[in-house]
């Protein structure tokens, strides 16, 4: 019998977890360990944080829905991988530490055969002063990365509704709370929410809503901008979202990197290398992501983190981390199989792998300062990812070693998002949007990168209701309830 | 022209600042943002993007 393990039970590793338990049935044993009781699914967060949805609408417990598929589940989180085993075993294995399960705070070590790290982002709020501590949300600011940060939110944002009820002026920033951000689609996401829910508030002429981020230029969205399909033209992203901020009279900073939060006050560094500061009655702005801090160590006890860890804490798997300069990238560049180039029996997928370098061309500002968003590997990739990983390792226990491993490229896969821009089952708009592939490929689509038969993007009511059913659709899928599999990823 | 015809913005064009950073992109019309709320036109476009959004999760798979 082999042993699965796999850290992190978020959209990545759900999905990577449950098929490969469908597939391997109980002749083998998958373990998931992770931190959270419940699975919380993201793209509606930003709902909760208007108020529109309860914590309990976009979560539930991970508990009975392991237990109805046989997935051994440790409510713990992932301290280090010992992949050569210790001095008087060979036998690979991690050590835990449990955060529930009546076991808090006990550490215990866990073997197995084939390990998926899909841990996720640690969110580093503490990599900008003011915005927080380690992963800890500070208290100038909020945020929508999680169910609970996403009701804090609203619970401020309904206290500024109720102070410009009483005719007090209000300030909002929404955006990037880092020069080095990912995640620019639940900020895009929640201001416009934020906006709809003024409106009917009916307070928004006493709202100023801006936007600040790290991109060099709206619409950029971590994948370097995308053109689509409209009106006979093929139209940047760009136009599209600066078209929307205006119409909803947004105004926005873009180029920016936070480099301080205070009480009602942000300070900001922009491209061209001038200092600016904002200030703000409301402000949700995402941190930067790092690697969950995950530690590496050899039979001997040494540290060999830097073999298995980019130096931003994600897993290297088999990308091309030579590029270099962005003249260099290539499609090519990017992992297809998800594997660790050292370690054959481990894996990595979603926000855990470290990704070659940025999509969006990197900028920085006169005084060095990096500036300009990373890599997003959320939603329907990370899903996508998850599963072909999950497949690989069935493959590997059931046919050896050499198995032929399923391939998954970001270059090569397409991605359908929808942005929601308020909700409303007869008012509500969302911008519905396909793109493919996620990572441009100039050299099969020179220009755009991109096939602009297979990208497009429109806003409206449709893109609303498409996304309400995705909500409803996904936890379905997630809760494992019958016809699970036939849903996509 | 009358003041008043002078000093009517049009609809969707009110937020444009002149020479602003928002100054060069385009905005919506009343017909291009009632199309958004129409209903039969939105259910037209809810199977249309359906079904694009099927054909790329079938290509991306």
């Amino acid at each position: 019998m082999a042993r699965v393990v796999v850290l992190g039970g978020g959209v990545s590793g759900h999905t990577a977890a449950t098929f490969a338990k469908k597939w391997l049935g109980n002749k083998h044993e998958v373990v998931v360990v992770t931190p959270n009781s419940k699975w919380n699914w993201i793209p509606s967060n930003i709902w909760v944080g208007v108020g529109q949805m309860s914590t309990d609408d976009v979560t539930f417990d991970l508990d009975p829905v392991y237990k109805k598929i046989g997935i051994d589940y440790r409510q713990a989180k992932g301290v280090s991988i010992h992949p050569n085993g210790k001095e008087d075993s060979d036998k690979s294995y991690i050590t835990i530490e449990y955060t529930g399960q009546g076991k808090t705070g006990q550490s215990e070590e866990l073997e197995y055969d084939y390990l998926i790290n899909a841990t996720g982002p640690k969110l580093n709020f503490g990599a900008t002063p003011g915005l927080g501590e380690g992963s800890q949300l500070g208290e100038h600011t909020v945020s929508v990365c999680t169910a609970d940060h996403a009701d804090h939110a609203n619970h401020k944002l309904q206290e500024a509704i109720n102070k410009m009820k009483l005719g007090q002026r209000q300030k909002f920033l929404i955006g990037t709370g880092h020069g080095m951000c990912t995640c620019q689609g639940a900020a895009f996401e929640y201001i416009f929410n934020i906006e709809h829910e003024l409106k009917k508030a009916g307070v928004r002429d006493l709202a100023d809503i801006k936007w600040i981020s790290n991109e060099s230029f709206l619409g950029d969205f971590g994948v370097g901008g995308l053109h689509m399909k409209a009106m006979g033209y093929a139209v940047s992203s760009r136009i599209f979202a600066e078209s929307l901020f205006t119409e909803r009279n947004v105004d926005w900073i873009i180029g920016a990197h936070v480099n301080k939060v205070e009480k009602g006050k942000v300070s900001y560094e922009l491209l061209d290398g001038s200092m600016g500061e904002e200030n703000f009655d409301f402000a949700m702005l995402i941190p930067p992501f790092a690697g969950v801090g995950l530690k590496a160590y050899d039979k001997d006890g040494s540290d060999i983190t830097d073999t298995i860890f980019a130096p931003n804490g994600f897993m290297k798997v088999d990308a091309n981390y030579s590029a270099g300069a962005y003249e260099n990238w290539k499609a090519s560049d990017w992992p297809r199989k998800y594997q660790n180039p050292t370690y054959k029996n481990m894996f990595a997928c979603g926000i855990a792998f470290a990704p070659p370098h940025p999509i969006s061309k990197p900028m920085s500002s006169p005084n060095g300062t990096a500036i300009g968003p990373t890599p997003p590997r959320t939603g329907m990739p990370s899903g996508i990812m998850g599963k072909a990983v999950a497949h690989s390792v069935c493959d590997m226990i059931k046919f050896g070693p050499d198995a032929k491993l399923q391939e998954a490229s970001m270059a090569e896969m397409g991605a359908a998002c929808v942005a929601s821009a308020g909700k409303g089952l007869f008012n509500g708009t969302a911008a519905a949007m396909t793109i493919y592939p996620v990572v441009p490929d100039f050299e099969k689509y020179p220009g755009t990168g991109r096939d602009t038969e297979y990208t497009f993007g429109e806003i409206g009511l449709a893109g609303h209701w498409i996304k309400h059913i995705l909500h409803h659709m996904f936890i379905h899928k997630a809760k494992l309830n019958p016809g699970w599999t036939l849903i996509p990823e | 022209m009358s003041n008043d015809t002078q000093n009517k913005t049009k609809y969707g064009e009110e937020n444009i600042k002149a020479y602003g950073q928002n100054f060069t992109t385009m905005t919506p019309g009343w017909f291009a943002k009632k199309l958004r709320t129409c209903l039969i036109w939105q259910f037209i476009r809810f199977i249309v993007i359906n079904i694009k959004m099927l054909i790329v999760v079938r290509k991306s798979h």
